[in-house]
């Protein structure tokens, strides 16, 4: 048995130890908001936070996962508000088809909690693990400079 | 209706960007059906051959899969585009590697790697084509009886006697790679099949209605037993205009057989190896010129590769024929234009559709024109412009009235591309970062080509709900372009309501009717003045019956629309295309009305090239185009931005490597896209002249931003470091050999003197 936490509740699972994370969350538990994008950890779509870190979740087996503290996408809002870096993805443009947002965005919080002000070269580095085919970037970034000024 | 007169032209929220941020959004991958079983696709591992046997292993359980081969189709073994010799699984033979043979289904997804691995076949070889040079020697002959798909020509004045009057002939060849769409969301459906029902099909696509048609093909069944549901699509970018017919009729064959839904979603890998890429192609230009820089007349060859299938090939080659002259007034003009066939993988449509490829030609060449005759790039295309008056390459007379000259001069200054010329010319001797900077201008055309707007006979429909709320009934697709949005605020715009009063429906071939494939740069324009119009429709019927008054509010609306629907039992509204008299085109003479409208521009490229490690990197970027009226500007700049990141790519780090006929880079750790890291500041301005052809005004605007990048940062290569490069993608191992070469080893001579009067080059 796998035991994680994730946004605050906690879940037993019944997982072989090198299933994936990725797996566990969209399968086992129905967080479908977490997408696959390309299963070898390129493409940031995958993103988490665990214990406070950004991971892609394609490439932390089960055994891995176990105890930890995971925020997905569904963890963002709280009570029906939308989190502020989910209110400026919206108003900025930052979410085209939208595919990427869900990590996008976890990789955004988790740049804003290393740099709460962070310059425009912190924050192509930050998001250089997570891959977006529509936006060109621009509109992500106006939206990270825009969540940080917000949070 | 004082809110609603800003409604277009304003940064509305996403329709569906709520569901998009809180991770809600459901695509294909996201969705699951009761006794849902999953599928895969046995692939061929050969380029071209004959199926001799295929055996199942032992080890496997097979009773408990579902096998689906070409004997289990109920119609037509085909997946129809534009021809029919595209099968929907090889029957005996295979033209392509990857090719689907067989389709395998399980409960347990996890089941499916084996199962696929204990699967042999065996093949007898025979002799394959690689490139479009092998294809047209002949020596094999894989399709048809020449191996061409299409061929067009395409003819203005009189070019046989330009060559005697010309002070200079300009030879140039220019080729551009393959580029995978690398949508994030990888193509996928689910099949569902019952006999009362028919065929059913969820998935991720750009165009309900070609899979509805491929659908009522492949099981032989009419119209209203097939039925396409089109989920939240992760990016298309073409990719998922014309290979959702594949795999949507492959789930179905699944679904059908087994009597279970079946989810068929490629991984990466996958994705990248089976399914369409942009047309390699190869332009050969010989250009007369008089020695003042006026362009007399060109002779066009462009050559596309279409793969092992027609798909839409001849499609993609006309849009890029009809661009191939691009934005100049040609006295003479003649294109040879061909698409031909590999045992490659079908290419297919990629935002831009042909005109990526001889844009990047043209533009290349214009520069090497300006260094033959001794002018700079920048007057040799002001003095060739296209301006009111003139006519195209197709004999399009251009009505509207645009000013490239005053484009280019806006943008030059934007980007203080003069100071950053003069100032990198003399940094550039002494450092080891050589910096330079270049343009191109083009323009592109919006809707359907020719007379394919008048074919499609597109129909949108409103109908009023139970809250008074209009729901707008098209089948043009969301995928991350903005859709939803724009439409909705052109219903909105026109009703004088707020946005909030219009939705959009889910694209539902049960529901919606056929407004067109969501590709061509159409949406904003076509389908857009289509809703524009049914709007005027619904209010002429609402007034008509006196429900409504010439002047209302919103909540006057709201009541005027329940009022009818109580009365009548409903409200709606229809508007089908109806051509612009003016606008005839000529299939057969290739001329005419090429397109309702263009879409103009003038990009700008900075780019730092190292000399130590040949990484050519693009380091300041200023996108200038008139689209007509802006209708989101936020939108709007997301698609240009987004177009150049992908035109980056194009140019200088997306780079398919084959190995006869199989891609062998078909993962992310290997194809490189431009990241966060990697791109520029894109710096975006727009000029609006609205076009009676769209709404409001609007142009199309989704693949215009393809076309420039790519020639752009090349010839801002050339100016950074003396080097012409005529092929695309340009990445540091090509920079290298080229940089590195010595004449004996066969490279082409860098710095050519002209030689009399007559100047020709053809480059190796």
């Amino acid at each position: 048995m796998i035991q994680i936490t994730i946004n605050g509740t906690q879940h037993q699972v019944d997982a072989a130890p090198m299933r994936r994370l990725l797996d566990i969350l969209r399968e086992d538990l129905h967080l479908t908001g977490t997408k696959e994008g390309c299963g070898e950890g390129e493409c940031g779509s995958c993103a988490v936070l665990m214990n406070g870190e950004l991971v892609n979740s394609c490439l932390v087996p089960a055994l891995q996962a176990h105890n930890a503290v995971l925020c997905t996408v569904e963890g963002l809002a709280l009570d029906g508000r939308l989190h502020p870096i989910q209110q400026c993805f919206l108003q900025a443009g930052g979410a085209q088809c939208g595919i990427c947002t869900p990590g996008m965005m976890l990789a955004t919080h988790h740049l804003l909690e290393k740099y709460p002000h962070p310059t425009d070269k912190q924050i192509r580095e930050g998001l250089a693990g997570n891959l977006c085919r529509c936006t060109g970037y621009m509109r992500i970034f106006e939206a990270v400079r825009e969540a940080a000024g917000a949070e | 209706m004082s809110s609603a007169h800003t409604i277009v032209g304003t940064n509305l929220p996403r329709k569906e960007g709520i569901a998009k941020v809180l991770g809600d959004a459901q695509y294909v991958d996201d969705l699951s059906f009761p006794g849902m079983l999953h599928g895969a696709t046995v692939r061929s591992t050969i380029a071209r051959g004959r199926i001799l046997d295929i055996a199942f292993g032992s080890d496997i359980p097979w009773h408990e899969f579902t096998i689906v081969t070409a004997r289990d189709i109920p119609g037509k073994n085909t997946i129809v585009h534009l021809a029919e010799d595209h099968p929907c699984l090889a029957d005996g033979f295979v033209n392509h590697p990857e090719e689907p043979i067989l389709l395998i289904a399980h409960a347990d997804k996890a089941r499916l790697h084996a199962a696929k691995a204990a699967i042999t076949i065996t093949y007898q070889p025979l002799p394959a084509v690689f490139t479009i040079e092998e294809s047209e020697a002949h020596d094999t002959i894989i399709w048809g009886q020449d191996n061409t798909f299409k061929t067009y020509l395409m003819e203005k004045g009189d070019l046989d006697s330009v060559w005697a009057t010309a002070d200079y002939i300009v030879e140039g060849e220019y080729r551009t790679g393959a580029q995978e769409q690398l949508y994030i969301e990888n193509n996928g459906c689910i099949g569902i099949y019952s006999a009362q029902d028919g065929v059913t099909v969820h998935g991720s696509m750009q165009c309900p209605y070609y899979l509805h048609h491929a659908l009522t093909l492949a099981f032989d069944l009419p119209g209203d037993k097939c039925r396409v549901i089109q989920t939240e699509t992760g990016g298309a970018f073409g990719g998922k205009e014309d290979f959702p017919s594949v795999i949507g009729t492959h789930a179905a064959l699944l679904a059908k057989k087994s009597g279970h839904p079946v989810k068929i979603v490629y991984d990466r890998s996958e994705d990248m190896a089976a399914t369409t890429k942009r047309h390699p192609s190869r332009t050969r230009h010989k250009t007369a010129v008089s020695k003042d820089g006026k362009l007399l007349g060109c002779e066009i060859d462009f050559a596309i590769d279409g793969g092992a299938y027609m798909t839409l090939s001849p499609v993609v080659l006309s849009r890029g024929t009809i661009h191939a002259a691009g934005c100049y007034n040609w006295p003479a003009v003649r294109v040879r234009a061909k698409a031909i066939a590999t045992n490659v993988p079908p290419h297919g449509a990629f935002r831009g559709f042909g005109a990526p490829q001889s844009l990047f030609a043209l533009e290349r060449h214009m520069d090497k024109i300006a260094q033959i005759v001794g002018i700079t790039p920048e007057d040799l295309r002001r003095r060739n412009f296209l301006q009111p008056g003139d006519t195209t390459a197709t004999s399009q007379l251009i009505k509207e009235p645009i000013d490239m000259n005053a484009m280019l001069t806006r943008v030059l200054t934007e980007s203080d591309f003069h100071a950053r010329q003069a100032r990198y010319d003399i940094e550039n001797k002494t450092s080891p970062i050589r910096r330079g900077v270049g343009f191109a201008t083009f323009m592109h055309g919006a809707g359907f080509t020719g007379s394919g707007e008048r074919r499609l006979n597109s129909l949108v429909k409103l109908e009023a709900d139970e809250h008074g709320r209009i729901v707008i009934l098209a089948s043009s697709a969301e995928f991350g372009q903005g859709t939803n949005t724009i439409l909705c605020q052109v219903a909105a715009q026109s009703l004088a309501i707020p946005y909030e009063q219009v939705l959009i429906a889910q694209p539902d071939t049960h529901r919606v009717p056929n407004s067109g494939p969501t590709v061509a740069s159409r949406t904003a324009m076509i389908v857009g003045k289509l809703i524009e119009t049914a709007c005027a429709n619904l209010l002429l019927t609402l007034r008509a019956k006196n429900y409504l008054h010439d002047t209302y509010t919103p909540h006057q609306f709201c009541e005027a629309v329940l009022q009818h629907r109580a009365d009548h039992g409903e409200l709606t509204a229809t508007a089908r295309y109806q051509a612009p008299g003016d606008i005839v085109w000529d299939d057969e003479n290739f001329c005419g009305e090429a397109y309702p409208a263009f879409a103009w521009a003038v990009y700008v490229a900075e780019v730092a090239v190292d000399t130590r490690t040949y990484q050519a990197t693009c380091t300041n970027f200023w996108a200038m185009q008139e689209v007509g009226k802006v209708l989101h500007p936020i939108l709007a700049a997301g698609q240009v931005e987004g177009g150049v990141a992908q035109g980056i790519g194009y140019a200088i780090y997306e780079k398919c490597e084959w190995v006869e006929g199989a891609l062998k880079n078909n993962q992310m750790t290997n194809y490189i896209m431009p990241t966060s890291a990697d791109l520029p500041p894109i710096h975006v301005l727009f000029e609006e002249i609205p076009s009676i052809h769209g709404a409001f005004g609007a142009k199309g605007i989704g693949e215009l931003p393809m076309d420039g990048p790519a020639p752009a940062i090349l010839n801002a290569i050339e100016a950074a470091t003396g080097y012409a490069f005529n092929q695309c993608p340009l990445l540091p191992e090509d920079i290298f050999e080229r940089m590195t070469c010595t004449h004996a080893s066969g490279s082409e001579d860098l710095q050519p003197t002209i030689a009399g009067p007559v100047f020709s080059q053809a480059t190796a």
